[in-house]
């Protein structure tokens, strides 16, 4: 009798519990969440105010964008788990593909939906050294001397640390070097990093605040942020080669439909194409495909050479597979590197 | 009454044994049985091959030296010295003792990730303690130690007073009265009385340890192979969506901290016996 | 007792004194170390608790005004923060109570009856303690997420566990599990069952004699159970890690706010937040002192009884 009582109430609690989230879900205004990488949080912010504006502008409701951030992997994982996006905005394309693949979120054909394979905005990657450059660092080669030391993010958890590994090895590639040559080159790097962070922001912290490293790689768009934190001790170096990061965005099918924000959730990607959103974007020096935005922000984003993960891995999928699951490349090249 | 009928060993006349039972017994099943066992079920979903293979590549192994080797070699220094620091609260006395006496638990109260933060600054090659120092403390197997040390402190500390405090003095004396000295006293009178203490605030040291993520993942390097702490392994694991694999390591801690959970309840039954008591 | 007989005492200065009439020097006694061994002992420990525990306290607080009052204020009262704060208030007011009414009841069956399995049972609630907290927070994901057990059902019915408020909550009762049992449980055994013997022996109820004889037995271990529950539930860092969404306003506790502030470079302002768990964690200490005193007050005086 009594057991049963106590079921009953406990039940009653739990009910209340949920009852009070799925009310807050049907509030009259609308909210979207935006599940995003470690170090876009700046622009985000920028973006949904200038966003709310143009959507009230408009004629729409009041509207709130709820943000999340962290390691590219780890916010991927949360949405296929349950995490409710309404978008996801990520920096590498195999991140999405996982939203159709583990939990088929997503049509497979998603990166056709929006123009420039869904990439509203790229970066590259760069090299941040100490003020003066006084270990002479000029490119990927330089940084798998003895005696140096890089602070690159963990590729197993953090796009931007992936990006890395695929800018240094295929820019030996397109050097002209062989296959096992580029990898003895990546594991000579490997080998002079001292410790692996979770994500590009930890990473940046290491290098910055605690003064570790001779060389920090990381994206074009962090650097006036780290200079601004941290002050003026760094110089940027643009190797001769890099890799292109693209920004990869998409609606989540699954989520948008059942919280009825699809016309909202479309609005918000595609205001990230609009002259204003590309404006904002190259402030927040993010590579603009907008013509009119790159121009206007030329200084900022010199000339490179660089090349894409599908133009020399084949794309995501396949680098994925080959370099970055367990037993892939990167599992050889670390496992070779710390038994220096 | 189906819970009294069928469990009890011995007549009670007191009331409430099915409703408190019943009650906890639903609580855990809840809370910590059923969610528990999803690790479990998870895990056979992989065939032995694949278990064997999941729990024993050369990075995972590398990740129990480390987590294993530090907790084992943090929960021995905080032996020592909570030992040392017990002795010295319980028998001394000297200024801010009662302070010291409190702040002793502060690693307990103090959240794991402040913890974590703090530690990384002060030992970082720049911070307060780690520019004196010739060797790489942030960022490295040590640093990983070194958190260990701190979140352990209480426990021996804990243990061991209590049971120091309990020591007749009388029989110290009558040490001192049959002609032994101080450190001979020591070793053969009161020791043998804190050890079974000092052995159980060991074990739960190096069985909070071994847990440990808050606290450790600022500090630690996560150079895979060298300080990459297995718990980090689960959660990489778990971002590559490899559910069964995380979950295989996550076994292999769990019965790890049941085993030692064992022991350490075998332990304080022993020491109890020995006091005296059932 | 001569000085001659103990071997370890000073020799003959006392006896000597005595001998000529003169004030005798204080002895050490026979069951007291040398002067030098004391101020080793006391010097190491000292040395080995600044280290590891004084340092880190302080710098918590000295890196957290760093930059001055006014940051510290404006870190403390900045919108994310205060709901930090809120969600760590709610799942530790709703975790604790929980556990406290599981703590007592375990505690109750434990330490009253005899029954078979009650060292399996005493084990089972340490195991939280040891499970790591990744684990914990993992095992909730294979429940309740999207492709686990419940998953499916709960999006179904628009019902959110993880990845929200009471994804948390379950993951902070875990952790917080066995807090209020561990403490309830010697005292309780120490004390036996006469009382309750003798109160039912007199015609008692069984909510009477747990409300007039047991609790006030074991209010102060309660209370002790009940604030160490709850220093762990608003700390707790890597259960709620793994479950939160890291949804900046809405699904960020306390520990989980600060690493989002740490990972903006905002040191200053992670090191504030901190600073308000640090204080809190120095409240505990005081406030568990003074519970301490109290339970060693009522255990001697059951021992004298």
């Amino acid at each position: 009798m009594s057991k049963s009582s106590i079921s009953r109430r406990r039940r009653a609690v739990i009910s209340l519990l949920f009852s009070a989230a799925a009310f807050n879900a049907a509030a009259a205004e609308i909210t979207l969440l935006n599940v995003s990488y470690d170090v876009s949080r700046e622009f985000y912010k920028d973006f949904n105010a200038a966003f709310a504006e143009s959507w009230k502008k408009g004629g729409g409701d009041k509207i709130t964008i709820n943000q999340s951030h962290g390691g590219s992997s780890r916010q991927a994982r949360s949405v296929v788990d349950g995490l409710e996006a309404d978008v996801i905005t990520m920096n590498q394309a195999n991140d999405i593909d996982i939203l159709f693949e583990q939990g088929k979120m997503i049509p497979p054909d998603w990166a056709k939906r929006l123009p420039f394979n869904s990439s509203p905005t790229s970066s590259v990657s760069v090299i941040l050294v100490r003020k003066g450059n006084p270990k002479n660092l000029r490119d990927w080669s330089d940084l798998g001397r003895a005696g140096i030391s890089v602070i690159i993010p963990n590729p197993k958890t953090s796009g931007n640390g992936r990006y890395t590994y695929l800018a240094a090895w295929g820019a030996a590639l397109q050097n002209g070097v062989s296959p096992a040559a580029a990898k003895a080159l990546v594991t000579r790097i490997f080998a002079n990093v001292p410790v692996l962070d979770g994500g590009g922001r930890a990473a940046t912290t290491t290098f910055a605040q605690r003064n570790l490293g001779d060389a920090l790689v990381t994206f074009e768009s962090e650097v006036p942020l780290i200079e601004r934190e941290f002050g003026g001790g760094y110089e940027v170096v643009y190797p001769t080669r890099t890799i292109l990061a693209e920004n990869p965005v998409s609606v989540v099918d699954k989520v948008v439909d059942k919280r009825g924000t699809r016309k909202a959730a479309e609005a918000y990607l595609n205001y990230l194409y609009t002259d204003a959103g590309q404006e904002i974007a190259a402030r927040h020096h993010l590579r603009p495909r907008n013509a009119k935005a790159l121009a206007q922000h030329a200084k900022d984003f010199p000339k490179v050479t660089t090349f894409t993960v599908d133009e020399v891995f084949g794309g995501w999928k396949k680098a994925q597979k080959e370099h970055f699951d367990d037993g892939g490349l990167y599992d050889q090249v670390i496992a070779t590197a710390k038994t220096r | 009454m189906f819970l009294r009928r069928t469990l009890l060993r011995r007549h009670s006349v007191l009331p409430g044994f099915d409703l408190a039972l019943g009650f906890a017994l639903l609580y855990i099943g809840l809370i910590v049985l059923i969610p528990l066992s999803a690790a479990f079920l998870k895990t056979f979903t992989l065939s032995w091959p694949q278990f064997i293979a999941a729990t024993t590549s050369p990075r995972v192994l590398a990740s129990y030296r480390l987590t294993f080797g530090a907790s084992f070699a943090a929960a021995l220094l905080n032996a020592f010295f909570g030992l040392i620091i017990a002795w010295v609260l319980v028998r001394y006395r000297f200024p801010a003792k009662r302070v010291v006496d409190a702040l002793v638990d502060l690693p307990f109260a103090l959240p794991t990730a402040v913890a974590g933060i703090a530690l990384t600054a002060i030992y970082a090659g720049n911070g307060w303690i780690g520019k004196w120092l010739p060797f790489k403390v942030s960022y490295s197997p040590l640093g990983v130690f070194v958190a260990l040390v701190f979140i352990g402190l209480p426990f021996v500390v804990r243990t061991v007073q209590p049971v120091l405090e309990d020591v007749n003095r009388e029989l110290e004396e009558a040490a001192a009265t049959l002609g032994a000295n101080r450190w001979q006293t020591f070793t053969k009178v009161v020791f043998p009385i804190v050890m079974p203490a000092l052995l159980t605030g060991f074990a739960l040291a190096f069985a909070r340890a071994l847990g440990e993520y808050g606290s450790v993942i600022f500090i630690a390097g996560n150079m895979p192979m060298i300080s990459e702490i297995t718990p980090l392994l689960i959660i990489t694991k778990l971002e590559q969506y490899d559910y069964a694999g995380a979950t295989a390591i996550a076994v292999v801690m769990l019965v790890s901290a049941f085993v030692l959970l064992l022991v350490i309840n075998a332990l304080q039954a022993w020491a109890r016996k020995r006091q005296g008591g059932v | 007792m001569s000085a001659q007989s103990l071997p370890g005492a000073k020799p003959g200065l006392a006896a000597a004194a005595a001998s000529e009439g003169v004030p005798s020097v204080p002895r050490r006694k026979s069951t007291d170390e040398p002067a030098w061994v004391r101020r080793l002992l006391i010097g190491s420990a000292l040395a080995f608790l600044t280290l590891f525990l004084f340092v880190p306290l302080g710098t918590v607080f000295y890196e957290a005004f760093r930059k001055g009052a006014a940051v510290y204020l404006a870190a403390i009262v900045e919108p994310d923060a205060l709901s930090a704060v809120k969600l760590t208030l709610l799942a530790t007011v709703i975790s604790v109570p929980l556990n406290l009414v599981f703590g007592i009841a375990a505690a109750w069956c434990i330490a009253k009856f005899d029954f078979h399995g009650k060292n399996l049972l005493l084990t089972l609630i340490d195991l939280p303690f040891s499970v790591s907290p990744v684990i914990a927070g993992l095992i909730y994901v294979l429940v309740f997420g999207l492709q686990g057990w419940l998953g499916p059902w709960l999006h179904e019915h628009d019902l959110k566990v993880i990845f929200a408020v009471p994804g948390i909550v379950l993951a902070t009762v875990f952790v917080t599990f066995p807090f209020v049992a561990r403490e309830l449980i010697p005292l309780m055994q120490a004390q036996g069952i006469e009382q309750e013997e003798a109160a039912r022996v007199l015609g008692a109820g069984g909510w009477q004699i747990f409300w007039r004889v047991t609790l006030p037995n074991v209010k102060w271990a309660l209370l002790y159970g009940v604030i160490l529950c709850n220093a762990r539930a608003m700390g707790e860092f890597g259960a709620v890690s793994v479950v939160s969404g890291h949804v900046r306003g809405q699904t960020n506790t306390m520990p989980l706010h600060i690493e989002i502030l740490y990972n903006e470079y905002q040191f200053a302002a992670a090191f504030a937040v901190a600073s308000l768990l640090a204080g809190l964690a120095l409240v505990t200490l005081v406030l568990k002192y003074v519970v301490e005193q109290r339970v060693k007050a009522s255990m001697k005086v059951q021992h004298e009884h």
